[in-house]
């Protein structure tokens, strides 16, 4: 095994660049002043299985912690026992150690509004607005109403103080940014002006400069009246009123939670994989959150590949698999002379294999022909220069990543072969991203 | 209709599609709908206008690709142009918050909105009576919400009941559930967006949606016996050191350099097999669906122009237009 050291080494003489700092993990994991960790990026790299993993090394490291996951994967969801939509956090079975504790829940978008409703409305004006249509289409998840959600839980879970540490995933938006954006979109829409026209176009022309404004008021909801049809209208109006009493306003709300994530003991982690799509999004995100003096603690860089025989370029092992193919005549000798010494000691491992020590015999008992030992040479050849091809892609996504925010701390996670989906897998992840072990090894 | 999960390449996918259908004197128009620009940073080109814009030719003297990227926002302030004259009011309405507030938060405003365009665009005919495009593709969005996004015009005829935007509502969706249609859903053969695939596909169907083809991506070549990988790994192991020193690489010897290159090989081949049996078990998920397939190849020098006509390729290979 290539320990971080080495690994660092290589990629830097490989590319001449500086490798960007290391993300400490386990301090940021450990520090009682974080209390909350909000994973973002955009869809498909990997930020429920990081949140989970997260979750998993903090508790067992000492911690109490919740994490607020949106959109599991189903197995995943099972291995935490939070398979079933309650809502609440549930404590995780078979995560120990220092006692830490480990609790999980599911986002219920729908259920988390409702219960909004029914915690400010009484009884038959809650069954009122619960049963609008409007109501219905918005809860059940239009644009921002999961973002919204997941904000208004987090909320909550902080409020009640029962953990020391909340790891939130975010919503598979198309872009990491929704999820900062929608909840003060959501807020100042169900707060804003417009909905307030909407209600009383009255109101608004009480002063003698507003009566054309007023007329215009008019004019529009007229017009709404029309696009809409005047049910639709109708049923918005009955719902902004229902709403808009009870609440302390969305608007308030929204900005109590972004407030929230500017809070010292908030710490945003961005995840990616080392693809142009989500790298440019977690450039964009990095950009963003400094912008809003929201404190980012580094990149999660999911599913990076690596190999221990970088020592062996692609090229070389495509030009010697072809060597193999075309006959095999090639002279030992002259072979020697191809491989830096420097670099070649890395990754091998001396036990194991019982009979490297000679090398003039087959095995008798093989039904293999030489033949065939020379396709399957040609095979582990092409599949590392794939490999290779791979790594080097890699490595200019992050290096255009790393040139354009040389400042932003990194913690890379192997590629693992499968999907994760038990506390074991989610351990193993725990232990590359605070270790940094490297991929390959 | 190109759906899938994020990071499966669905707007790879959609515009290899886009090329691949614009055979000799035919036409594609190629729609964007979440406002990334991705179809732009694909083909090299600055970001798109809400105009539609010739973006490529297709391969092999094929016919022409234009694109577009929809923008609810306007579309809704053309859509009120349209019907109502409305211009400055419109303007008034921007102003206010109203428009925003529409295409944002009024259930399924912005999808009808999105959706409609692209119908507009299915069903416009030029001066001679001909289609002006011989197909629409939509780089729709993903699998977990594109039932919602499709059948939102559903959602939207039953809340507003009657009035224009029900009957645009109620037009639109006439052509999504027609046989004019296909929603194709893009996969890689791993487990979650497989997963996705099947409840998608469950979704459509239920909705009255029509499910077109599992477009799987990204799928890897196999160089590798998984039998004699374990004779190598095991008692060949000295002749696989030998067969590397005879390709060049070094001694064959004990610590020899080409030696030392068989255990990495090896572990590499290890968890490459052990990804094969992952796909052949997720493969085998695919094909209980019962649902027709494409099949797109890895492009190992990551995904470019050039690749793009090499999918595109491979799809009228794979006899995407019949």
């Amino acid at each position: 095994m290539s320990g971080p050291e080495t690994s660092e080494k290589l990629v830097g003489d490989e590319m001449g660049l500086d490798t960007p700092p290391v993300l400490a993990v386990d301090t940021l994991l450990d520090d009682p002043k974080t209390r909350i960790i909000v994973c973002c990026g955009s869809g498909g790299v990997g930020k429920t299985t990081t949140a989970a993993a997260l979750g998993v090394r903090a508790a067992e490291r000492g911690r109490k912690v919740v994490v607020l996951t949106i959109d599991p994967a189903r197995r995943l969801a099972q291995s935490m026992g939070i398979a079933s939509l309650g809502n609440t956090p549930s404590k995780v079975a078979g995560v120990s150690g220092h006692g830490g504790e480990l609790h999980a829940m599911m986002l219920d978008m729908k259920r988390t509004f409702d219960e909004i409703v029914e915690a400010h409305a009484e009884g038959e004006r809650a069954r009122a607005i619960l049963a609008n249509p409007f109501y219905q289409s918005l809860s059940a998840g239009f644009a921002g109403t999961q973002e919204y959600m997941a904000m208004e839980k987090l909320g909550q879970l902080r409020a009640r103080d029962d953990w020391d540490l909340i790891v939130v995933d975010t919503p598979p938006s198309r872009s990491a940014l929704d999820f900062l954006d929608a909840p003060k979109r959501l807020g100042s829409f169900l707060d804003g002006k417009f909905i307030r026209v909407l209600m009383a176009p009255a109101k608004v022309g009480g002063r003698a400069g507003m009566k054309f404004l007023n007329v215009g008021m008019s004019l529009m909801t007229g017009t709404l009246s029309k696009l809409m049809g005047a049910s639709l209208l109708r049923d918005v109006q009955t719902f902004v009123a229902a709403m808009d009493t009870m609440f302390g306003g969305f608007r308030t709300r929204a900005d109590a939670t972004f407030r929230l994530l500017q809070a010292p003991g908030t710490a945003f982690l961005v995840v990616a994989a080392p693809e142009p799509d989500a790298l440019r999004e977690a450039a964009y995100f990095v950009e963003r959150l400094a912008a809003e003096r929201m404190p980012l603690a580094g990149l999660v860089l999911n599913r990076v590949h690596g190999s221990d025989a970088r020592q062996l370029s692609a090229e070389r092992a495509l030009a010697a698999a072809e060597n193999l193919e075309d006959a095999g005549i090639v002279d030992q000798e002259s072979g020697k002379a191809g491989l830096r010494d420097s670099d070649a000691d890395t990754g091998t491992t001396d036990t194991g294999t019982p009979d490297t020590g000679t090398t003039d015999t087959g095995s008798p008992g093989a039904d293999m022909s030489d033949a065939d030992v020379d396709e399957i040479t040609v095979g582990l050849l092409r599949l590392h220069a794939e490999r290779m091809q791979v790594i080097a892609r890699e490595q200019r996504t992050r290096d255009r990543f790393t040139s354009l925010h040389p400042e932003v701390a990194v913690a890379e996670v192997a590629a693992l072969p499968g999907d994760v989906h038990d506390l074991a897998g989610l351990r193993a992840i725990g232990e590359r991203l605070a270790t940094g072990v490297p991929a390959g090894a | 209709m190109v759906s899938g999960k994020g990071g499966t390449g669905k707007t790879t996918v959609a515009a290899a599609l886009a090329l691949a259908l614009a055979r000799e004197g035919r036409r594609t128009l190629l729609v964007e709908v979440e406002g990334r620009q991705g179809i732009a940073q694909l083909f090299g080109a600055e970001a798109l206008p809400y105009e539609e814009r010739k973006i490529a030719v297709a391969p092999a003297g094929g016919g022409e690709v234009y694109a577009l990227a929809i923008d609810a926002e306007r579309a809704l302030l053309d859509y009120l142009q349209m019907f109502y004259k409305l211009g400055s009011a419109g303007r008034a309405l921007k102003k206010l918050g109203a428009i925003d507030f529409a295409t944002t938060i009024a259930p399924g405003l912005r999808d009808v909105l999105l959706t409609g365009k692209a119908c507009e665009a299915v069903r416009r005919k030029d001066k001679a009576g001909r289609y002006v495009y011989d197909h629409v593709i939509m780089d729709a969005p993903p699998t977990g919400r594109i039932t919602r996004f499709l059948n939102v015009n559903d959602e939207v005829a039953g809340l507003a009941r009657f009035g224009p935007i029900h009957n645009q509502a109620q037009a639109v969706m006439k052509v999504l559930k027609s046989p004019e249609t296909a929603v194709h859903l893009v996969t890689l053969l791993e487990e979650m967006p497989v997963q996705e695939t099947a409840d998608g596909i469950a979704e459509l169907q239920a909705a009255g949606l029509p499910v077109g083809r599992v477009v799987v991506n990204m799928v890897r070549p196999h160089h590798l016996d998984e039998e004699a990988l374990g004779s190598a790994a095991g008692e060949r192991r000295a002749d696989v050191a030998k067969a590397l020193s005879r390709a060049g690489l070094g001694g064959s010897r004990r610590g020899g350099l080409a030696e030392r290159l068989v255990d990495p090989l090896l572990a590499q081949a290890a968890e490459h097999t052990g990804r094969v049996k992952l796909e052949r078990e997720q493969r085998s998920v695919l094909e209980g669906l019962d649902v027709p397939t494409y099949e797109l190849p890895l492009l190992g020098t990551g995904m470019d122009l050039a690749g793009l006509y090499e999918l595109a390729t491979e799809l009228r290979k794979q006899a995407v237009d019949e």
